[in-house]
C-alpha cells in the first residue's frame, strides 16, 4: 500500500517543531508500524536526508519505549496494543497518517518523536520499590497470597510505563501509571513495609514533575496498551487517604 | 504529612472537590425537596412555611453558612484545578482524541461549572437575596386553618411570599425560564460525571459497587434536574396557581 505520512519534526527540546510530509510506497499490510518507519528512514537516508528519530526497543510490546500518537490516539487505532504491535493492516491504501510525539510538559521532546520520560523513573525511585532481606531467597510459597489479589497485582504490574495515559489525558495526568505501580505493590504482602509512605512519596514526586491531576474521564484506560484499569486510580486514592490521614510525620 | 500538604497535593485537591461536591449533592436533595412543596398547589402556603422554617431556624442557618463555604471552596478549587490542568500540555495535538475513551461532559466539567456559576449568581440574586434581605411581599396565613387571610386578621402570621415571587418571575418573563432551563441542563451534565467521580476520588474500587454508584448517579441527576426543570414550567404553563 502507498501512504502519506505527516510526521512531527523537531530538532531538540529548545527549538520549535513542525510537520513534514512524506510518501511511502509498497508497504506490506503485514509490516508493523515501526517497520513502516524503518522503510521510510532507509528511504530518507538513501536520499541524503535526516531520518526521523523515534523511540523503540523490544518491538514486542513489553519494553514501553515506543510512543507515537497516531491519528489522534496514543499507540494508534487498535485497542490494547503498543505502536510496535500495530500492524499496517489497520490502515488502507492511500491513507494519510498523522504522527505526533506524546504531548505533555512533563515529557519534553528530545527530538522528533522521542520524548524524555525520565519523570516516570523518578516517580518510581520515590516509592515504587519494596524492602527485602539479604541472604538466600526464601521459599516462593512461604507467603500465602489470595489468588484474587495475585491476579489484580499482576494485572497492575503489566504497566510498561510507556506514558500513553499521560498522552491521552486532557490534564496530562500520570495517575493511571502511578496507580498501577502503587496497586501492584499495595495488593501484595511484600509491599507492606513501605505501604504508609509509598503513595504519599510517589504522588509528591509526580506533582514536582509537573503532571496534571486526574478528573476521572477514563481516556487513559481506553488507550492503555496493557489495559490497566481505572479502578487502580480509585485504589491509589484510597491508599493516599489512608496513608495521609494516618501519617504521624509533619513534613513529607 | 501535615494537613495542608494532605489537601494541597494533586490528589488532595481532588479530595476537596469530591467532599465539597458530595455536600452540594446532598444540598440539592434538600433544595429540590423543599421546592417540591410548590406542587401542593395551595397558593404557596406549604412552600412559604417551609421557606420560613429554613430561614428562621438555627440549624438550617448554620448549614447555610457551611453551604456558602463549600460552594466557594468547590468553585475556587475548581477554577484553580482547571487552570493548572490546562497548563500541563504545552504544545497541543494536531489531531484531537475527541470522544474516544471519555465522555464530553467529563472533559467539560470546568466549562459546565462556569455555566452553573453564572446561573447561580442570577439565581441567588433572584430569590435568595430578596428572601434574606427584604424585597418580598408579605403573606398572612391563619395559624389554625392554614388558609391565606388578609393582613390584620387575628391569629394570622406573616410570611415572606417567596412563592408569589417565583410565580411572578416564571409567568411574566419567559427568558428567565430559558436561563433556568439551560442552567439546570448544565447542572445535569455536571452531576452525571461529578457524582460517580467523587466516589472514585474517595477510593471506591470495588467492581460490584462502581456500577451501583454510576447508576445511582444517573438516577439522582435525572430526578433532581427533572424536578428543577419542571418548577418554572409548572408556573408558566399554569399547572399550579
Amino acid at each position: 500500500m502507498n501512504l502519506t505520512l505527516k510526521v512531527w519534526k523537531q530538532k531538540n527540546a529548545e527549538s520549535g517543531g513542525k510537520f513534514e510530509t512524506y510518501k511511502v510506497s509498497n508497504i506490506s499490510s503485514e509490516m508493523s508500524f515501526l517497520e513502516m518507519f524503518d522503510v521510510l528512514n532507509e528511504q530518507l537516508i538513501r536520499e541524503g536526508k535526516e531520518p526521523i528519530a523515534f523511540d523503540h526497543d523490544c518491538r514486542e510490546g513489553i519494553c514501553g519505549m515506543c510512543s507515537m500518537y497516531i491519528n489522534g490516539r496514543p499507540h494508534g487505532p487498535w485497542h490494547g496494543t503498543t505502536t510496535c504491535q500495530l500492524h499496517m493492516r489497520a490502515f488502507k491504501d492511500g491513507d494519510t497518517i498523522v504522527v505526533e510525539p506524546w504531548r505533555a510538559k512533563a515529557f519534553p521532546v528530545v527530538k522528533d518523536l522521542i520524548v524524555d520520560r525520565s519523570a516516570f523513573d523518578r516517580i518510581i525511585q520515590a516509592g515504587g520499590y519494596i524492602s527485602v532481606n539479604t541472604g538466600n531467597a526464601q521459599d516462593g510459597n512461604a507467603i500465602p497470597i489470595p489468588k484474587e489479589n495475585a491476579d489484580k497485582a499482576f494485572a497492575a504490574a503489566a504497566c510498561i510505563g510507556c506514558g500513553a495515559c499521560v498522552a491521552a489525558c486532557k490534564n496530562s495526568s500520570a495517575l493511571l501509571f502511578l496507580s498501577a505501580k502503587v496497586s501492584h505493590l499495595a495488593l501484595l504482602p511484600q509491599g507492606e513495609a513501605e505501604k504508609k509512605d509509598r503513595a504519599l512519596n510517589m504522588i509528591a514526586q509526580m506533582d514536582r514533575e509537573g503532571f496534571g491531576s486526574c478528573t476521572n474521564t477514563g481516556a487513559c484506560e481506553a488507550v492503555c496498551p496493557k489495559e490497566i484499569e481505572i479502578t487502580n486510580i480509585a485504589r491509589l486514592n484510597g491508599e493516599y487517604l489512608g496513608a495521609g490521614l494516618a501519617s504521624d510525620t509533619r513534613k513529607h | 504529612m501535615n494537613w495542608s500538604q494532605f489537601f494541597t497535593s494533586s490528589v488532595g485537591k481532588k479530595i476537596t472537590m469530591a467532599l465539597s461536591g458530595i455536600f452540594l449533592i446532598l444540598f440539592l436533595i434538600v433544595h429540590a425537596g423543599l421546592n417540591a412543596c410548590i406542587w401542593a398547589n395551595d397558593g404557596g402556603v406549604m412552600f412559604n412555611k417551609a421557606a420560613h422554617f429554613m430561614g428562621s431556624m438555627v440549624v438550617p442557618r448554620v448549614l447555610e453558612i457551611g453551604l456558602f463555604l463549600f460552594f466557594l471552596l468547590h468553585i475556587i478549587q475548581g477554577i484553580v484545578l482547571e487552570l493548572q490542568n490546562r497548563s500541563k500540555r504545552g504544545v497541543g495535538y494536531a489531531v484531537k482524541m475527541g470522544n474516544r475513551g471519555s465522555t464530553w461532559n467529563s472533559r467539560a466539567m470546568g466549562i459546565l461549572g462556569a455555566l452553573i456559576l453564572i446561573f447561580l449568581v442570577i439565581h441567588i440574586s433572584d430569590f435568595w437575596i430578596p428572601s434574606r434581605f427584604g424585597g418580598l411581599q408579605p403573606m398572612f396565613i391563619d395559624n389554625a386553618s392554614g388558609q391565606i387571610v388578609p393582613e390584620g386578621t387575628p391569629g394570622a402570621k406573616e410570611y415572606h411570599d417567596l412563592y408569589g415571587e417565583m410565580k411572578y418571575q416564571f409567568t411574566e418573563y419567559p427568558w428567565i425560564i430559558i436561563i433556568y432551563e439551560l442552567g439546570v441542563i448544565a447542572l445535569f451534565w455536571h452531576l452525571v460525571h461529578g457524582f460517580q467521580s467523587s466516589f472514585r476520588t474517595l477510593g471506591l474500587t470495588n467492581h460490584k459497587y462502581i456500577g451501583l454508584i454510576k447508576g445511582t448517579g444517573v438516577v439522582y441527576s435525572v430526578i433532581i434536574c427533572l424536578a428543577f426543570m419542571l418548577m418554572p414550567l409548572s408556573f408558566y404553563l399554569g399547572w399550579i396557581q
